[in-house]
């Protein structure tokens, strides 16, 4: 067979993943920017509202991604998941704490300030977290036939940190152009204030990490700084700049949607960067995509289902994002 | 250290998944009530549906906001804890279990988000399929989670390669020999579990003297299911025995504490099974029953357990009493069912301070019985997690500690019980409440301040003013 189902499914796989960056990622950053808000509980009201009735259908794809692994690399899912399995079991807490707040923030009284607490606290951790795991993922995992040999410490590192911090100014910026684009007034002002300093140190972790692996991994240099690869690859920095330039513009010129457009699209690339770094390991670094697929019956049996469900599921959220679209205004909030 | 990594984390398997289980077991059932009663609004046009709707809607948010969060922990945990299980089973569970996520996930989180927060945006019609929408996905979720669940109680349809799982015929594993019979019961489960909520809460505001049309409203449409699924479920669940008999010989005569193989085997009503001893103390029985309720013959074959090699077996205690744990329960409700009955021709529902009391007593009851329930299924499973395939102390991952699981397993009850208390604390409040603190003002316009967003509803099309409707009767 010409076409090659593997690939596909690692499409879908790195499709969920990146889905749920994007869409997590900016109710994450609200949640880190929650106790900044310049309005105290008023602004963080509406903060709160401007995410409500989507926040569980972008947490829903990072279900899908754990279970698109867990189908179609049944491998990847059994080696990735023990050896992360602290800063998993960390995630899980962190949303737990920041998703049950969404219901008991807006029914507590006198313990709201505990809630509001649990929002911000679950959303840095959640998100710190994610970026422990994709460094941990940069660095490559200990593997022995078919499973994780290495320690239950083995993702703790300097540069997993560091990455970690890099994804809570990540999502920050998301979740602050989200804001510039759902509120108004003052607290859009402030959004407006912060969004270029965000851009700025996301900026700066990206030259880091991009710096930092190649160093560090003899692969990931070879992948990028060869002949003619570096032609090939050259354009993804660049661009990358340009769009930061873009993004800064937008902002001053105080455009309302397009800085939410163009910190998806640095997403994008920084996303893309890392595909070009790791490829084709599910498992860096000595797993490939191919050799941690399952097998065609359970692929193709998922495929069909698949090509139908997720147009329709895109659909569906697209029409969610429709009904609530337009600002949130101060004290109107949808709150059931 | 001496921790034995295999006990905790079959210790964090059960007290995750036995916690989780409670808010599907109540969601599932809620989602359908919302989807029914915005349903009878919207074609009768009685506010008093609509006031109902959005009090359940409340009690909905909460408990399904915490249903999903103990959800994605367990998704998680088969890779964490149990990866040689995700490594060997992966490629068939995998796939079921992506199948409830693109299926029943997506569609209850995205039009969760209309159900609750959209009222006042879209047309009621929109509305009411949003409800709906919501509760088919709770189905649908049912129906993968359960497939993939018999699966490992009734494998099928698959073959072993290299000591791993490969499917050969995919209807056959969606619908092994147990799943049919599971997914009923579980279903019925949900309802039933719902509907003592349902009943038991509108009692208990009866009995206050508050919220009269309301709460009469409701009470009889709970006891009107009850009334219907007690019984249907006690036949289901004779179907569901049946079914172990046949595949899953072992876990019957755990369930059914048969050490001997007999003809014309009693029916064990009390004992103390012994493990060690391979016998039973203090047993009390009826001679033949049991023979006549499994085989439907007064001298049918049962198999005991002694036939099975000692290390096959399952602990006999906690499946034999979780069993009948579920059995008395499901008796209770049979009599609560049957007393409503007695009382709606006698037409003193609503108005027997005793039964009134007993509802409220029994509001918790679907809960136990769907753990206890859970408990005979998944214990009497053991020694195996995929039955007669894969042992369980064979699926644990290599890699983890028992520090490591120790330390996650105090994690999740340190955080469930932060949760579960404040949950359970808010939801007491909401009953409190009652239905009319959860009504809006009358007119939606005149309770909103004006703003441009008020347009999206014309273009959606504004529903007609509400009809000034009666209070029902
Ligand atoms: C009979 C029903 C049933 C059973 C046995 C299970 N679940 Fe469940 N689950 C549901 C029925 C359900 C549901 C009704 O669809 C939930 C409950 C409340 C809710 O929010 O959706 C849900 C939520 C839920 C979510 C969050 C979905 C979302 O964002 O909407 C996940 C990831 C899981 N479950 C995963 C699991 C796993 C891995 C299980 C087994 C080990 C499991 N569930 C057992
Ligand atoms: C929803 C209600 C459920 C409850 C209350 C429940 C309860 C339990 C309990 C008590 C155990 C521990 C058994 C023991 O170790 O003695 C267990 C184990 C397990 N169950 Fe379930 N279970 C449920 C559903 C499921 C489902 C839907 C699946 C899979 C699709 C599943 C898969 C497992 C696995 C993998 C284990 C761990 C290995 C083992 O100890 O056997 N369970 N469950
Ligand atoms: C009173 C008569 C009942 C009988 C004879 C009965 C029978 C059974 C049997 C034999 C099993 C084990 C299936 C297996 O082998 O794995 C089971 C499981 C279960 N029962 Fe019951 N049951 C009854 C009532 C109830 C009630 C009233 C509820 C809850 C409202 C309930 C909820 C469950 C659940 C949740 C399970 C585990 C899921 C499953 O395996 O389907 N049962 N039941």
């Amino acid at each position: 067979m010409d076409f090659d189902l593997t690939l596909t499914f690692a499409g879908i796989a790195a499709l969920a993943v990146f889905m749920y960056v994007l869409m997590d990622g900016f109710d994450l950053g609200v949640g880190i920017l929650f106790p900044f808000a310049p309005g105290g509980d008023g602004d963080r009201d509406t903060m709160m509202n401007t995410v409500a009735p989507i926040w569980d259908g972008n947490e829903t794809w990072l279900i899908l991604g754990a279970a698109a692994l867990f189908a179609g690399f049944p491998l990847a899912y059994s080696v990735l998941l023990p050896a992360l399995y602290l800063p998993v079991l960390l995630m899980l807490i962190a949303l737990i704490f920041r998703g049950v707040a969404f219901e008991f923030r807006f029914k507590a009284d006198s313990s709201k300030y505990l809630w509001t607490t649990s929002f911000f606290v679950g959303s840095v951790a959640a998100t710190f977290s994610q970026g422990i795991i994709l460094g941990a993922f940069i660095q490559g995992f200990e593997v022995t036939g078919r499973d994780f040999t290495g320690s239950i410490w083995g993702w703790l590192s300097p540069f997993a940190l560091m990455v970690g911090v890099a994804m809570v100014f990540g999502y920050a910026l998301l979740g602050s152009c989200w804001l510039i684009w759902k509120t108004t007034g003052p607290l859009q002002d402030w959004c407006y204030r912060l969004a270029p300093k965000l851009l700025l140190a996301v900026l700066l972790f990206v030259g880091i990490v991009s710096l930092w692996t190649p160093l560090t991994n003899l692969d990931v240099r070879a992948r990028w700084f060869t002949w003619p690869n570096i032609l090939y690859l050259s354009p993804v920095p660049i661009i990358t700049l340009a769009v930061a330039g873009l993004q800064y513009r937008a902002v001053r010129l105080r455009r309302e949607g397009t800085p939410f457009v163009l910190a998806m699209l640095l997403f994008l690339l920084a996303y893309g960067g890392l595909a070009i770094s790791l490829w084709p390991y599910i498992i860096p670094p000595s797993i490939t995509i191919w050799e941690a697929a399952s097998p065609p019956e359970s692929q193709i049996f998922l495929l069909v289902g698949l090509v139908i469900l997720i147009p329709t599921i895109l659909a569906y959220t697209a029409f969610t994002y429709w009904v609530f679209r337009g600002k949130v205004r101060p004290g109107e909030g949808y709150h059931h | 250290m001496d921790l034995d990594p295999v006990v905790l984390a079959r210790l964090q398997f059960a007290f995750t998944i036995s916690f989780h289980i409670l808010f599907p077991a109540f969601t599932i059932g809620l989602a359908a009530w919302i989807a029914v009663l915005e349903g009878r609004w919207l074609f009768s046009g009685k506010d008093v549906y609509h006031t109902l709707s959005e009090f359940w809607t409340k009690v909905f948010a909460v408990s399904f906001g915490m249903g999903v969060v103990s959800g994605i922990v367990m998704s998680y945990q088969f890779g964490t804890n149990w990866s040689r299980f995700s490594d060997i089973g992966g490629n068939i569970l995998g796939p079921l279990i992506n199948y409830e996520v693109v299926t029943a996930f997506f569609l209850e989180a995205t039009f969760l988000g209309i159900l609750l927060f959209g009222r006042d945006r879209v047309p009621r019609w929109v509305h009411f399929l949003a409800a709906c929408m919501v509760a088919f996905g709770t189905l649908l979720s049912a129906f993968w989670i359960l497939s993939a669940n018999s699966f490992m109680q009734t494998p099928a349809g698959y073959e072993v390669r290299d000591g791993r799982l490969f499917p050969t015929d995919w209807w056959q594993i969606v619908f092994n020999p147990s799943f049919p019979y599971r997914y009923f019961h579980m279903v019925m489960a949900c309802f039933l579990t719902t509907s003592f909520v349902v009943a038991g809460i509108s009692a208990w505001h009866l009995l206050k003297g508050r919220f009269q049309d309301h709460a009469r409203i409701a009470l009889s449409m709970a006891l009107g299911l009850i009334a219907v699924l007690a019984p249907a479920q006690i036949l289901v669940g004779d179907m569901t025995g049946l079914n172990t008999l046949e595949h899953q010989p072992a876990k019957l005569a755990a369930i059914e504490g048969h050490w001997e193989t007999h003809r014309g085997a009693p029916l064990i009503l009390f004992a103390w099974p012994d493990q060690e001893a391979e016998m039973n103390h203090f047993e009390i029985s009826v001679p033949k029953l049991g023979s006549l309720i499994l085989t439907h013959e007064w001298d049918g074959l049962i198999r005991g357990l002694k036939e099975i090699p000692p290390q096959d077996r399952p602990p006999v205690w906690p499946v034999f009493w979780s069993f009948r744990a579920m059995v008395g329960l499901g008796l209770v409700m049979l009599g609560v069912a049957a007393v409503s009955l007695w009382l709606r021709v006698r037409r003193r529902l609503y108005d027997t301070r005793w039964f009134l009391r007993l509802l409220v007593l029994t509001t918790p009851i679907g809960f136990l019985a769907v753990l206890f329930g859970w408990f005979t299924t998944e214990i009497g499973r053991q020694p195996w997690t995929v039955y007669g395939l894969l042992r369980t102390e064979q699926s644990i991952s290599p890699a983890i500690t028992g520090g490591g699981v120790l330390a996650s397993l105090i994690t999740f009850f340190i955080t469930y019980a932060i949760i579960f208390t404040a949950g359970t604390y808010y939801i007491v409040r909401l009953f409190q409440r009652g239905p009319q603190g959860a009504v809006k003002p009358a007119d939606p316009a005149a309770g909103r301040p004006k703003r441009p967003l008020s347009k999206a509803d014309e273009e959606l099309g504004r529903p007609p003013p509400r009809p000034q409707s009666r209070p029902a009767e």
